[in-house]
């Protein structure tokens, strides 16, 4: 297997890595960055549990080489808290409106929500429910993960945006 | 004081608390909203390795030959097991829950489709992959059963070689080599004198098909075996850490105290990870053999086709009644389809589970229920998906069957549940199939739930629509679902339940800190539940001392005590039971050393919510965090130090949760497309820890429920071929798919339980699955459809269109 030389950010950090070429950025983040937050459910690109956030879009990990990262900014769970170590407003909302059980979807839906209130900062229900239609949660019914997006929405509009995904 | 000053200042201590009723966020949320849980595969320790498994592409197949000398060859490769590597050492079959057993790597022929064949270790989870691919075996394919009705066939072909002669097996004879057992209860006679004699019979063979409980995260285990030290860890996603501690224990002959068996974070098991699996198995032979921790992590193809399918229930299922709608006898018999090993997870007495709760709210003078459990050449399992053992195949027949009567009476189907409740004086209940039912208020539930949901307006509206389509002004169906479920969860009391002869009680640990604080620990194991949260609301109002303070710990079954774990809505009834009677040994210590402290006698004292007050001097009191500080350096004379207990708690009985559930569905009879326009769903689970959570508990299991009725289902073609096993055909339903939940609720607390709590996780899955299909049946009711199986997706709605000719 021939290596390739990466150089990308994660999380605002610089990383440079010799990556084999079927490497998967779900494993690259995982397991050569040790940020287990980004989970593998499904392996085929259907349940979202490796979300990140590359280049300004929600991407599937699961469905990425690490070499496509090459270049690229990349936020993972692990990046998306305020600086000063407190809950973003995604992760509050999750929190406080009971938007998560067992936790394994969780950061890749956080991710996912945080990304579609920066392309859509006012979402109906409807447009929530088809935002986040990429990822897939066995324990919660959908129900209070919409609560939580439109709780960080609303508490969104009073702070600046760049908050809930920086 | 005014009283009324007092009040509100108890009421302010109280509520500090968070105790029981409070919907407390949950503790559990800290850490994994910012991507910290702890999962298994998270886990890298040093030297690890990887195994992966070499799996069978047939259902049914004579292995010839089995070749690892290229994937041996392959850089990075450390070893490929077979079952002759096994066979030495005993562990190639090992013993499954239900008393087979079950191979671990398929020795001279494999008998389900994704069958382990051979575990490859290497160095990395690539080369593991790459090296499975370079393991040959030659196969002789042999004939296949996949219908259960024709496992017992006289020509059938024998699966089961390997005990092919014995007809006596762990739950009485068999009748043919791929019979696995027969179980009956009830009464036979006299239901079948009921019977002949009955004035309205129905039967109908209702299908509660095979699917699969599919966490998000896969079974995944490590295994890190210290040659030195000649100890075992493994952890792994165990649903049940100590008895999976006592099952390797027991095949490995490593003694249990040198196994320690650690259940870090789960993501989601919902049955699936209550059993033991040949990865486990094969992780822990490959850290013997290398000394290196193997890590094993199951794909999702490999989840949906080999670990613990569900259902796969056949049942032909008949009620007799009067002309008026008054039950007289029930008689069911099934044929359960178990796969190609009994993996059944159950209590080992009861190889049908908890199937007997099948006359379910309804006062059943007699009935009869006998199951035939079959082999095929399937894949294994047979667990409680998100209920009790198979309670949701109970529910599902009862409540389909009291529609199809109603139907045959012209009877309403909530009117003909009224009629047949088990009245609220008859409580405790003694079922015609032996159990007896602690509490319910059925009148009540059901009442409450037509009334919120305007049922009477419903049924004219859909009267009108019924209208409306026969005269050719729509193409569009309503149905009206309704489901009243009894569960029975908790299990259970050690007079009938066991698992491999262990009693199924549960436990918990309290240790008070000199500070107030406080860890306590279980031998449930939460998935999702929110144990963290509730457990400490438990002991909050118990010991009076704030949740916050509180903290639980499951999962390590060197520091918590034994327990059967998690599964069949047991946590509360059992581990919340023992957490709340080990509390109350605490408070009864601290009782004494309070009257120490306030120089009176100890029945000078009252509990008021944080503290002991002496009777009649409120303003002299102490609280439990004085209490506690006094427990390492005040006590009464010959007291011991400290501040703990552990309770062993053997449940006098299960618990019986209930709830009536109302659906209403839109269905266009040229699509199929059938669209939930809304869903009542009223619980009652007894006294209720965290309201928030409860909730949340419903809205998952009608989720899941939705999805079971809906669509979801493991399939296989009629040669094996299991057909969907991945997230691309088997479905899960979306935020875009998922109807809206209302919640409601009433409170009957049971009598046995020390806080009066029953269990909620699983009802919502148990009632929700009869309720969509009812909905379903009774949209298509008025055009003489008969009874429509599950699942009700739009191809097969359409088809029903189809045979009804509809659209022409």
């Amino acid at each position: 297997m021939s290596n390739h030389h990466i150089a990308l950010a994660v999380n605002g950090k610089p990383v440079e890595a010799d990556v084999e070429s079927r490497l998967l950025l779900v494993h690259f983040l995982r397991e050569q960055l040790n940020l287990t937050g980004t989970h593998i459910g499904c392996d085929t690109g259907h349940c979202g549990a490796c979300t990140v956030d590359m280049n300004d879009m929600s991407i599937k990990s699961c469905m990425c080489f690490a070499v496509q990262a090459d270049g690229a900014q990349i936020t993972t769970i692990e990046g998306i808290a305020h600086a000063d170590g407190t809950l973003s407003a995604v992760q509050e909302g999750f929190r406080l409106m009971h938007g998560l059980q067992c936790g394994y979807c969780t950061p890749g839906m956080i991710l996912r929500a945080a990304r579609l209130l920066m392309e859509n900062p006012d979402p109906t229900e409807e447009e929530i429910r088809q935002g986040v239609s990429g990822n897939l949660c066995r324990c919660t019914g959908y129900m209070n993960i919409v609560k939580a997006i439109q709780y960080a929405a609303a508490k969104l509009h009073e702070t600046p945006l760049v908050e809930a995904a920086q | 004081m005014s009283v009324q000053t007092v009040e509100s200042e108890r009421a302010a201590r109280a509520e500090k608390l968070e105790g029981l009723g409070c919907k407390r966020k949950r503790v559990e949320d800290i850490r994994f909203t910012q991507g910290r849980g702890n999962y298994v595969d998270d886990l890298k320790l040093p030297a690890m390795v990887f195994g992966d498994f070499v799996r069978s592409p047939h259902a049914h197949a004579r292995i010839l030959r089995i070749d690892a000398s290229r994937a041996k060859a392959l850089p990075g490769v450390l070893a490929v097991l077979t079952a002759a590597d096994l066979k030495p050492l005993g562990l190639h079959y090992m013993p499954t829950l239900a008393g087979d057993v079950q191979a671990v790597l398929a020795e001279d022929k494999v008998l389900f489709q994704n069958q382990e064949v051979a575990f490859v270790i290497a160095e990395d989870r690539y080369v593991a992959a790459d090296a499975a691919e370079l393991v040959e075996v030659d196969y002789e394919p042999l004939a296949c059963i996949v219908d259960p009705f024709k496992s017992l066939d006289p020509d059938a072909p024998v699966l089961r070689e390997d005990i092919k002669d014995k007809m006596e097996a762990a739950h009485g004879p068999r009748k043919h080599p791929n019979h696995i057992f027969e179980w009956s209860v009830g009464d036979k006679q006299a239901t079948d004198e009921a019977f002949e004699k009955a004035e309205v019979t129905i039967k109908e063979l209702i299908v509660d098909h095979r699917t699969h409980p599919a966490p998000l995260e896969t079974c995944q285990c490590v295994a890190s075996m210290d040659k030195i030290k000649g100890e075992l860890t493994l952890w792994g996603t165990f649903q049940a850490p100590h008895v999976i501690r006592t099952v390797v224990s027991l095949i490995s002959g490593l003694p249990e105290h040198k196994i320690h068996v650690i259940a870090p974070d789960i993501g989601g098991g919902f049955g699936n990870k209550v059993g033991a699996y040949s990865g486990y198995v094969c992780s822990v032979v490959g850290s013997i053999v290398l000394g290196r921790p193997v890590k094993w992590v199951e794909d999702r193809m490999e989840n949906l086709s080999t670990t613990s399918f569900a259902r796969d229930y056949h049942m032909t299922t008949e009620l007799a009644a009067t002309g008026d709608g008054r039950l007289t006898a029930m008689r069911v018999h099934v044929i359960a389809d178990h796969g190609a090993f009994d993996a059944c997870a159950a209590p080992t007495k009861f190889p049908a589970g908890f199937f007997n709760i099948c006359t379910g709210s309804y006062d059943i003078p007699t009935a009869f229920c006998s199951v035939d459990g079959v082999y095929t050449n399937k894949a294994t399992g047979g667990v409680a998906y998100r209920c009790s053992f198979r309670v949701t195949e109970a529910a599902f027949a009862i409540e389909r069957a009291m529609d199809v009567l109603a139907q045959k009476l012209a009877m309403d189907p909530v009117e003909l549940r009224m009629k047949n409740f088990i009245r609220p004086e008859q409580f405790p209940y003694q079922s015609a199939l032996g159990w007896e039912y602690d509490s319910g208020d059925y009148h009540t539930a059901m009442r409450k739930a037509a009334a919120a949901v305007g049922y009477e307006k419903l049924r004219a509206e859909q009267k009108e629509k019924r209208d409306a389509f026969l005269r050719g002004e729509t193409r569009e169906i309503m149905g009206i679902g309704v489901s009243f479920f009894t569960e029975i969860v908790g299990a259970g009391p050690s007079k009938n339940c066991d698992i491999l002869g262990i009693a199924m009680f549960d436990s918990a640990e309290i240790r008070v800190h000199p500070t107030g604080a406080v860890i306590a620990r279980m031998g449930t194991k939460s998935q999702g539940q929110g144990h963290e949260t509730t457990y400490a609301q438990i002991i909050a109002t118990e010991l009076g001392i704030p949740a916050d303070n509180i903290m639980i710990e499951e999962g390590d079954t060197d520091t918590a005590p034994y327990g059967l774990g998690t599964y069949g809505s047991r946590s509360t009834p059992t581990a919340g039971a023992a957490t709340a009677v080990a509390a109350r040994k605490i408070r009864q210590k601290a009782q004494m050393i309070a009257a120490h402290m306030l120089e009176v006698h100890e029945g000078d004292l009252e509990w008021d919510i944080d503290r002991f007050r002496v009777k009649g001097l409120p303003e002299k009191f102490k609280t439990m965090k004085d209490i506690a500080w006094a427990a390492y350096h005040d006590l009464p004379p010959n007291m011991e130090p400290g501040l703990e207990a552990v309770n062993y708690y053997d449940p006098p009985n299960m618990t019986f949760p209930f709830g009536a559930y109302i659906c209403v569905m839109d269905i266009d009879v040229d699509t199929g497309v059938a669209k939930v326009r809304r869903f009542y769903a009223l619980d009652d689970c007894g006294t209720r820890i965290n309201p928030m959570i409860i909730e949340g508990q419903i809205h998952g299991g009608l989720t899941e429920a939705f999805a079971c009725a809906m669509g979801q289902e493991i399939r296989y073609d009629e040669h094996g071929n299991v057909l969907g096993a991945s997230f691309m055909d088997f479905f899960l339903p979306t935020a875009v798919e998922t109807p809206v939940w209302e919640t409601d609720y009433t409170v009957t607390p049971s009598p046995h339980h020390p806080i009066g709590a029953k269990g909620v996780g699983e009802s919502p899955h148990v009632g929700g699955a009869p309720c969509f299909s009812n909905a379903v049946n009774d949209a298509y009711a008025f055009l003489n459809a008969g009874h429509i199986q599950m699942p009700h997706d739009a191809w097969r709605l359409w088809q029903v269109g189809e045979r009804l000719g509809l659209h022409h």
